[in-house]
């Protein structure tokens, strides 16, 4: 048993008398005694060496099976990362700090999270990035909470929005006793017509996702100038490989840019650690909410950069703070600021192209096939929805060579693929999928 | 120093990527960017030495000592780090087929177990990535409640006035209507104060026991006991729990939900302000609204965000417990509270504590006499502090005492080290009288002087511009 405690039990002693008293249990003398749990009540099982601990953690890795081709994304991208952005977040000092309060002791961090929103305004387009909140999904339900007046409650999500953000945008209303709906799809698509339908006087924004859960481009600029005539504002989520390559949101007129950072270096992690970001016009930058770095001088004129805008938050404003938000994932924003500075906008778009490129190559591979065929017409980026028969069968016969295949979803597969596979291992992948339907 | 866009030069790179294997796609030029963003280019050696530069810029836990108050700086355990690195759980896709992720279901499963036992609950969600998002996943479980029984008119939520500020923030995120009460002058609940506003209109109670004084409230079952019998719930703020752990019990307490901060009681690093996780517990009576994911998990739940949260931050707390285990964890708690009493002993005679007696893990100095004699206030002690390489306390927190300074020294510090601080502590309580001034101007020696952060909010300069 290990725990981290340096004191011997004769310096402990020695501390009890200087308090004055004689037990660590008058310690705990405002404690009612029917609660307190004497020495050995705790039921959890006795403390382990860290050899010990070691062993039986690895043994519980080891039941996981780690896939060395994956072609499901929805949601979590396997993307190459470079061994440098694994490295550099694991040095205790950033590992270790707190929050960046103390400002002449915290630059390093600072630096970062002002670096990681110049990349982010970068990336989208946009004017102002905050310093990151928990993932993608709850940056969406934060946007919409920022677009909410007393006039305009009601928030509009695309059906084709990743499920999990649509859900946690639906809670976070829930919170505010807020309405969401859901704005119908068409052919895997945010339906235009439908939208202008839903658009009364008492929406306050609209979210789409950019390219969608489908995989497909939306239509993103029609949809913004109908939010923008209904006088909503309009929000777009977007993944940020395809950011290197695709028009800035802040060109597809979104008012706010957010979505899951994941992509950005960080490993699948079963869902986490990840980070969302959020970017958005001056106009709106006092109504955004968590942490934000600026830059100022010091008391000798040195540039030096502070936590600001802290009069929209909860330490100060308490139940009138529009977010009780008050940290960021700033590990994941280094990471994240990290992976964009080594890959560079060349080698960021490289990524997208090849995600695209593998992606189609697998789509028309797959169609190939009897049976096979797209679900949607539309343009996609680097996911792609297949109907074919026999679909629980093909997706086990590739989990038995190694692969994990697409996600079963409503009335098809959806297929991902990124730069990180070999037109080897697709045509592998292809040809098992082939010797299925054929059997 | 230089920001990594000022170091940047354009055509220099590093190769990460083969060469393409397929045919490319264009991407429809309705849909293409313009204009490449502007990120850095730099050699990777360059990129290399521009974050350990960065980093020398960073006071961590494991840099020195890290006395701040409320947020349990202890020191982080390098095996968690090791584990959390481990390919089988870093290379797991959240919806890989249940049957290749066993191990996953088994750390949750495990972390579950061995936090419901710590805490006294029934059942626990890892969805929550923070502190506060956990308070706002916790909320919703009483507000789900009373709907669920048809109830509506519960429209209030109690917070202390001594409460963190994300409390009534987060009842206010929830739809509620936020009654502040008076603390009693001894810092606890004023029950009292509690009896007048609880009614039908009492959602629940949100506090923190010990409080954010650091006092252990004495009368936690009469306070939860009058909250119930007005038929509000109990909100457990578990951001103290590591003056109890396996001491006493939340549940025991009489409390029907808790957050837990994985990232303070349970040792995983806070990586510069994330990520954490905010582990929520609850009885059986508040398991059926616990959040999951539309993605992972079958029927209609709430969701704060997506897949099952931050999974790695779960392993590393995971092997903390094992590692602690049955007397650890306990033996844990009390040092944390013996480290505090012993510090606010060594400084007796200086620094007037807020609430001179026992205290929990952590203790508040009230530098407001000391201020009105010497002129230095308590910003003024944690900027100098700097100097000596000490991270500065929480300052000017909780509200309710003017000139907060507040002090955790968590349990993995030493004897020598709690000495140290108490020297220096004294220290700069003889300077305040000698060198006011000294002290105004701190620090003196640190990365960066004092900055304007008025300039900051007036003039926001938010992202580097060529």
């Amino acid at each position: 048993m290990a725990s981290y405690i340096p004191s011997t039990h004769p310096e402990r002693q020695a501390m009890l008398r200087a308090v004055g008293v004689e037990s660590l249990r008058e310690l705990y003398r405002d404690v009612p005694e029917a609660m307190y749990l004497e020495d050995g009540a705790l039921n959890i099982p006795e403390g382990l060496s860290e050899a010990e601990v070691c062993r039986k953690v690895t043994a519980m890795a080891a039941k996981n099976h780690v896939f060395p081709t994956v072609l499901r994304g929805a949601g979590a991208y396997d993307h190459y990362i470079p061994s440098i952005v694994k490295y550099i977040p694991a040095k205790e000092e950033f590992l270790t700090a707190y929050t960046p309060y103390q400002a002449e002791m915290s630059q390093g961090i600072l630096q970062s999270i002002f670096e990681y929103q110049t990349d982010i305004c970068e990336l989208t387009g946009m004017d102002v990035s905050n310093a990151s909140v928990y993932d993608g999904a709850s940056a969406a339900a934060e946007a919409a909470a920022m677009c909410r007046d007393r006039k305009r409650r009601v928030t509009l999500i695309s059906g084709a929005a990743h499920p999990d953000t649509i859900n946690t945008v639906r809670t976070y209303c829930y919170g505010t006793n807020d309405e969401l709906r859901v704005i119908p799809v068409k052919d895997g698509k945010t339906d235009l017509e439908a939208l202008r339908g839903l658009l009364t006087a008492d929406v306050a924004s609209v979210y789409v996702q950019q390219p969608n859960f489908f995989g497909l481009f939306e239509d993103t600029e029609e949809l913004g100038k109908l939010t923008h005539e209904a006088g909503a504002m309009y929000i777009l989520g977007c993944n940020p490989i395809a950011l290197a390559i695709m028009k800035t949101p802040a060109e597809q007129g979104a008012d706010i840019a957010v979505g899951e950072g994941q992509p950005l270096g960080m490993p699948l992690s079963y869902g986490g650690p990840y980070l969302g970001f959020m970017a958005t016009t001056t106009k709106h930058m006092r109504k955004l909410p968590g942490r934000i770095v600026g830059q100022t001088v010091d008391a000798k004129g040195e540039r030096a950069f502070v936590l600001s805008l802290q009069a929209r938050e909860q330490h100060i404003r308490r139940e009138k703070a529009s977010s009780n938000i008050c940290s960021n994932q700033a590990l994941c924003a280094l990471t994240a600021g990290l992976y964009m500075s080594a890959m560079g906008a060349e080698g960021m778009a490289e990524a997208a192209r090849q995600s695209m490129a593998k992606a189609h190559y697998l789509a028309n591979a797959l169609c190939a096939l009897p049976g096979v065929s797209m679900k949607y017409s539309g343009a996609y980026f680097h996911e792609f929805v297949t109907v074919m028969p026999k679909s629980e069968e093909v997706l086990r016969a590739l989990e038995e060579a190694e692969i994990l295949g697409g996600l079963p979803v409503e009335g098809g597969i959806l297929w991902c693929a990124t730069e990180k596979v070999t037109r080897e291992e697709l045509d592998r992948a292809v040809s098992i999928v082939k010797e299925v339907l054929s059997a | 120093m230089k920001l990594i866009f000022e170091k940047s030069v354009p055509g220099r790179s590093h190769q990460y990527l083969p060469k393409c294997d397929v045919d490319g796609v264009r991407l429809p030029e309705n849909l293409s960017r313009t204009h490449a963003p502007k990120l850095p280019e730099l050699s990777e050696t360059d990129l290399s030495r521009h974050y350990t530069e960065l980093n020398r810029n960073v006071h961590g836990v494991n840099s020195g000592f890290y006395p701040l108050g409320s947020c349990t700086m202890k020191y982080n355990p390098r095996i968690n780090e090791e584990m959390a690195a481990l390919p089988g759980f870093t290379g797991i896709h959240p919806l890989a087929p249940a049957h290749t992720t066993r191990g996953a279901q088994e750390v949750l499963e495990v972390s579950r177990q061995l936090l419901c036992e710590i805490t006294g609950m029934d059942d626990m969600t890892f969805q929550p990535a923070a502190g506060a998002h956990g308070e706002f996943a916790g909320v919703l479980l009483i507000k789900q409640y009373h709907h669920a029984r048809g109830d509506f008119k519960r429209t209030k939520i109690i917070v202390p006035d001594s409460a963190h500020g994300t409390n009534p923030a987060t009842a206010a995120m929830c739809g509620y209507t936020v009654v502040n009460i008076p603390s009693a002058p001894n810092g606890c609940v004023d029950l009292e104060a509690l009896k007048q506003v609880l009614g039908e209109d009492t959602a629940g109670l949100m506090l923190t026991n010990p409080n954010t004084v650091g006092i252990f409230d004495e009368n936690i079952l009469e306070i939860t006991r009058l909250v119930h019998e007005a038929g509000g719930l109990c909100y457990y703020d578990g951001a103290n729990l590591n003056a109890v752990m396996g001491v006493v019990r939340p549940g025991d307490m009489g409390f029907d939900c808790v957050h837990l901060n994985l990232h303070k009681t349970f040792s995983t690093p806070h990586g510069g302000g994330g990520p954490g996780s905010g582990a929520v517990g609850c009885k059986a009576h508040l398991a059926p609204f616990l959040p999951k994911s539309a993605m992972m998990d079958e029927g209609e739940h709430i969701q704060v965000r997506s897949f099952a949260g931050n999974f790695l931050v779960v392993v590393k707390a995971m092997t903390y417990i094992l590692t602690l285990g049955r007397e650890g964890i306990p033996e844990a708690a009390k040092n944390a509270v013996l480290n505090a009493n012993y510090l606010q002993a060594k400084l007796k005679g200086t620094f007037t504590p807020a609430f001179d007696r026992i205290c929990m893990h952590e203790f508040v100095l009230d530098l407001s006499s000391f201020r009105k004699e010497t002129g230095v206030s308590a910003l003024d002690v944690a900027k100098t502090l700097i100097d000596y390489g000490m991270h500065p306390p929480t300052m000017y927190f909780p509200l309710i005492v003017h000139e907060a300074l507040m002090l955790e020294p968590t349990e993995t510090e030493s004897v020598e080290t709690l000495d140290w601080a108490a020297e220096v502590l004294r220290k700069l309580y003889a300077l305040a009288y000698e060198d006011p001034e000294y002290m105004h101007n701190a620090p003196h020696n640190a990365q960066i002087a004092r900055p304007d952060e008025v300039r900051a909010a007036r003039n926001p300069i938010l992202r580097y511009q060529a």
